[in-house]
Formats: C-alpha cells, structure tokens, sequence
C-alpha cells in the first residue's frame, strides 16, 4: 500500500463490498456487535487503506508505518475486515469475533490484533492518542501520517475537542482526521439526542483545513484522500457525509442497526443484495 | 504553623529526576499548565524539543502520551494530582489497558498540600490508581528518594503513577542507593511493632518511633514508597517479626496503603492494624500541620495508634 501506483476505483469498490460481506458475517456469527457504523465507515477505510497508507501487511509492527487510529471502536467489524481482505487476519479470525480468546476483541484492541494501532472503546480518546502518535513522528522526523477514524457522535466528547485545539497548536500537519457523518448515535438519530451542527465549521473554527465528501463515493473519497494525503499545512478533517447501514437496505438510516446484529433471515436477505 | 523550611519536598526530587534520565532519547515531558508546580519546568528549561505542553485539559494530556508511548517514546506526564483524577478514565482505558510506559506524577498531593483548600487536596489518589491492572503506584517521602525513584521508572516497562508532594519536609535518605521500586525500605529496626508509612508520613512516623522507644516500645518504621506492587515479602516478614503493625499514610484510610495492608491481612495473617489516615472527610484551607492535626495525621496520632496495636497484640 501507498506505492503510489494508479488508482482502480472499482477495485476499491469491489474490496468495500467484500468488508460489508465480513462486517454482516462476523457479526451475524456473534450475534452482537455494530453493524450500522461498520457500514457506514468502510468506505473512507478501503479509500484511505486502499490508496495512500502505507503499512506492511507482512510485517504490521512496522516502526515507520503510518498509523490508523479507529477512534470509533466500536466499529470494530470494519477494521477486522480491512484486515482480513488485505491478508493480515484469516476467516477464522473474523469470525471468531467477540468468542472468547478470539484475537477480534468487541472494540479494537492493540493488544488484541495485529494491524490494529489503538485500543478503542471508549469514545473521544483516539483523536487525543493519534496527535501523540502525530507530534512523535515529527520528533523523529519520520514522514509517518496518523489517520484518526472518528464517529460524529463521538465529538459530543468534549476531549475531541481539546486535541482539536492542540493538533493546531502544534501544528500537526501529519495529522487527518476521517468524521463518519452519519447522523445516528447509539440511542437514536443525533437530531433527537443531541444535534452537533456544522462539525467540519468547528473543526475549521479550530485551525483545521476541512472537507467535506460524500462518504460511499468512491472516486470522490480517492479524490479527498489523496488531498489530505499531500496537505501539508496543518491537521486536516474530512467529513464524510455517510449513511448508517450503508449497503443493506433495511439497515439503511436504521437506529435500531447501531449495535444489533443481524439475525439469520437478515443476513440471507442483506448478503443476497450486496451478491 | 508551615511546612519546615528545611529538608526537600518530593516534588523537587522529580524535577531533578527527569534530568537524571534525559540524556535518553525516548524520554518526553508533557504539561498541562502546571510544570513550574510539579517541577518537570526544569526539563521544560533545558530539553524544549521533548517537552510537549498541553494546556489546561488532563485528559487530552493522557492520551497523547499515550499515542507518544505508542511511537517509542517514554512519555512523563504531570500535573495536580487531583487534576490526574479528572482523567481516571483516560488512564485506565488509554495507558492502563494497552499497559503503554507513561509515567504520571500527580503533585501536591494529600492533605499537607494546605491552603487551596479541599479540592487540591487528593486523598483517594493512591486508592483509585491501586485498582487498576498493570498500574505501579509509587508515593516517595522526600526529594532524594523521589529523584531516585523517577529515574528508576525509566526501566519500568509498563505505565506508572507517582504521588508527589507540594512542601518540604524533613529528609529520611542522604542518597537513593538502596531504594528500588517493589521494596519497602526499612529506615528502622525494632521487634515490637511495624510502622508501614508513605510520603509525609515517613517523617512522622520516625518521630514517632522515638517517642515510642523511649515507652519501651521499639519500632521497625518502612518507608513503604511503592503502594503496588506490595512488598508482601517484607510484609510477611515483620508479621512474623513484630506481630502488629500501623500504617501512616497522608491519604483516606479507604483503599490506600492501609487498605492495601488490610487486604493483605485478609488473606494471610491476623495482624493487628491500625491505621492512620484520612478518616472519609474532606479537607478545608489552613496551614499544613494545623490541617495535619486537625485530621489526625500527626507523629502523636502514630503513637497513640501504635500502642493500640501493641495493646492489640497483647490481647491475642
């Protein structure tokens, strides 16, 4: 990853819709787990994995390889099935997700899964860790980037946004920051919980240099990507307008599909529409 | 009546420790607006390109030292003991559980602290950090031993939380030699009763230990600096030795270094114990030993304590 090579964007899309395929099967096989935000955030990780991070699948404690931080634990299915489709975990793997003794924890674990560079679970904190990992790699003069995967319910956290004012201060300009838009937190719709408004605004409000992106386009995500990639003047934010459940219709703006997994009938249904 | 103007507080023992380690490399500071308090200014001073302020937000300061002991660095974060309980969470789910090298000093710790009033004064912070897996938990007496302590952190391969203290007090150790994390060091000999003490308390305890022998009552006193891993080998020892013993610490009686002994008594051996400590009470302003006596914290406190034990002993 991150040669540099052209870009296929229908490879990138057929490998999102062999993640949907791992994030319903391992969770389906759990019977728990979080689908919705898994699917909404897949595609943005396939554009960044897929494009510009670079990372060994060989050799994943590679000192210098850029660093993914998936803020959003929760989310776990969507990392393990980067993993999984790119060679670092097996099928057994995934689909040991959630069983005792599996190397797929409930919420990413360093400690847990190689590939993983973060242990999550526990929202607003990954953002904070990612600028560590940030201000390290330029004590070193590496040129290693930090991606942070945050969900937008996540920065109601209010240590969201003391990293946020941070990263500029110490103008992490190795630093990205992915917000998986998708409108819906763990209890219900954002606008009924509590509404953050204009969250690439704040971020800007910050020092931050945003854009926005609708999150399942995938020439328009390899399009972002690559700017936030080459950015070179301070931390940089990408809101991904998304949808939860994106992929399987039923799942699709679903609430209900934040931390349920799929019954039986279901996954029948939702595998046969991602075929 | 203040803190002796003699002696040293620990807190300067940890400034002067971080400069101790710092010709290694991996070695950052990280401040969150209160270096000049907790001493780590001095590092400040001299390595400005390994120290990282964070401004007046803990639990941002957590994580980041995390991300940084993630990348290869040994990341020392201070502030306000207190003020490293706003982050409790942070440090249990962000360095505990990854169990990543960062070392945090909590300053100004415990009632001695004085005037800010109760809520500067941390008396549960020894209690909350024991809890954690893969936490050491270490509270030094005085400058020399904190330096030394400090230093010997940067061999600790899993993450830390030092108490340090705001006032001087008087010094119990001319040199580090014989200190080393995990052991209680043992500053006095007797066979009649154990004292286990930490931080300010060490000093009141060897006063009291004078008062003591001079009843006929001869005290082993332990400067037991490392609240956990507990030194249950010594501990062991001076059951069989002594038979009773008291603890002395300027922290609540709940979950400390008595609640750490209490424990060990459970399960091992029925020594009588008696504890001097914060007694489930807030703190107010005032000066540090008025505050000291109003809470019962005193060398007297120790010996009134210490004969109950012995009395307690006697009993069995």
């Amino acid at each position: 990853m991150g040669d540099g090579a052209e870009v296929d964007v229908s490879e990138l899309e057929e490998m999102a819709r062999r993640c949907r395929i791992d994030i319903l099967k391992m969770t389906h096989a759990a019977k728990s787990g979080h689908p919705g935000g898994s699917l909404s955030a897949i595609d943005s990780m396939v554009a960044i994995y897929g494009t510009c991070l670079r990372f060994d699948t060989s050799n994943p404690d590679w000192e210098d390889r850029d660093r993914f931080i998936m803020s959003k634990g929760h989310a776990s299915p969507a990392m393990y099935a980067i993993l999984h489709q790119m060679g670092v975990l097996d099928e057994d793997d995934i689909m040991g997700f959630r069983t005792l003794g599996s190397v797929c924890q409930g919420h990413v674990d360093m400690n847990w899964t190689k590939g993983v560079d973060f242990s999550a679970g526990s929202l607003g904190m990954g953002l904070s860790f990612g600028l560590g990992c940030a201000i390290s790699a330029k004590m070193d003069s590496s040129g290693r980037k930090i991606w942070v995967m945050l969900g937008d319910g996540e920065t109601q956290e209010g240590q969201i946004w003391e990293a946020a004012m941070a990263a500029s201060y110490h103008n992490a300009s190795n630093l990205r920051v992915i917000v998986d838009r998708n409108r819906i937190q763990n209890d219900d719709f954002m606008d009924v919980q509590m509404e953050i408004g204009d969250v690439g605004e704040k971020f800007r409000s910050f020092g931050w240099k945003v854009k926005e992106v609708d999150g399942h386009d995938m020439t328009s995500l390899v399009e972002v990507v690559d700017w936030a990639n080459r950015e070179d003047g301070g931390p940089v934010a990408i809101v991904a307008n998304t949808i939860k459940g994106n992929g399987v219709s039923f799942m699709e703006n679903n609430p209900s599909f934040h931390g349920k997994a799929p019954d039986d009938e279901e996954l029948r249904i939702a595998l046969g529409e991602l075929a | 009546m203040t803190a002796p103007s003699t002696g040293g507080a620990s807190r300067d023992g940890y400034g002067k420790g971080l400069l101790r380690i710092a010709e290694d490399p991996r070695v950052v500071v990280l401040e969150a607006d209160l270096g000049k308090s907790t001493k780590s200014c001095h590092f400040r001073d001299q390595y400005p390109d390994r120290t990282v302020s964070l401004g007046i937000a803990e639990q941002n300061m957590m994580l980041v030292a995390a991300g940084m002991a993630s990348s290869g660095k040994i990341p020392f974060a201070s502030t306000f003991a207190i003020f490293t309980e706003r982050a409790f969470e942070q440090v249990r789910n962000g360095i505990a559980r990854p169990g990543l090298p960062v070392h945090i000093c909590g300053s100004h710790g415990g009632i001695h602290t004085g005037s800010d009033g109760s809520s500067a004064q941390s008396i549960e912070d020894l209690a909350i950090y024991r809890t954690i897996p893969k936490m050491t938990v270490v509270h030094p007496c005085d400058d020399i031993s904190a330096e030394e302590l400090t230093a010997q952190l940067l061999e600790l391969n899993g993450p830390s939380y030092m108490r340090t203290t705001r006032n001087k007090v008087p010094r119990m150790y001319e040199d580090g030699e014989k200190l080393r994390i995990g052991e209680g060091s043992v500053l006095r000999e007797g066979g009649d009763i154990a004292i286990f003490s930490c931080g300010v308390m060490v000093g009141e305890a060897m006063a009291a230990s004078d008062t003591l022998s001079a009843e006929g009552i001869e005290c082993t006193v332990v400067d037991m600096h490392t609240i956990k891993p507990l030194d249950e080998i010594l501990i062991s020892k001076l059951a069989t030795r002594c038979g009773c013993f008291v603890s002395a610490e300027d922290h609540s009686v709940v979950g400390g270094l008595g609640g750490a002994i209490s424990e060990w008594i459970a399960a091992n051996s029925l020594v009588p114990l008696e504890t001097v400590g914060v007694k489930d009470i807030f703190g107010q302003s005032g000066a540090s030993m008025e505050l000291m006596e109003m809470m019962g914290l005193t060398e007297s406190d120790i010996c009134e304590a210490a004969r109950r034990s012995v009395e307690r002993k006697n009993r069995l």
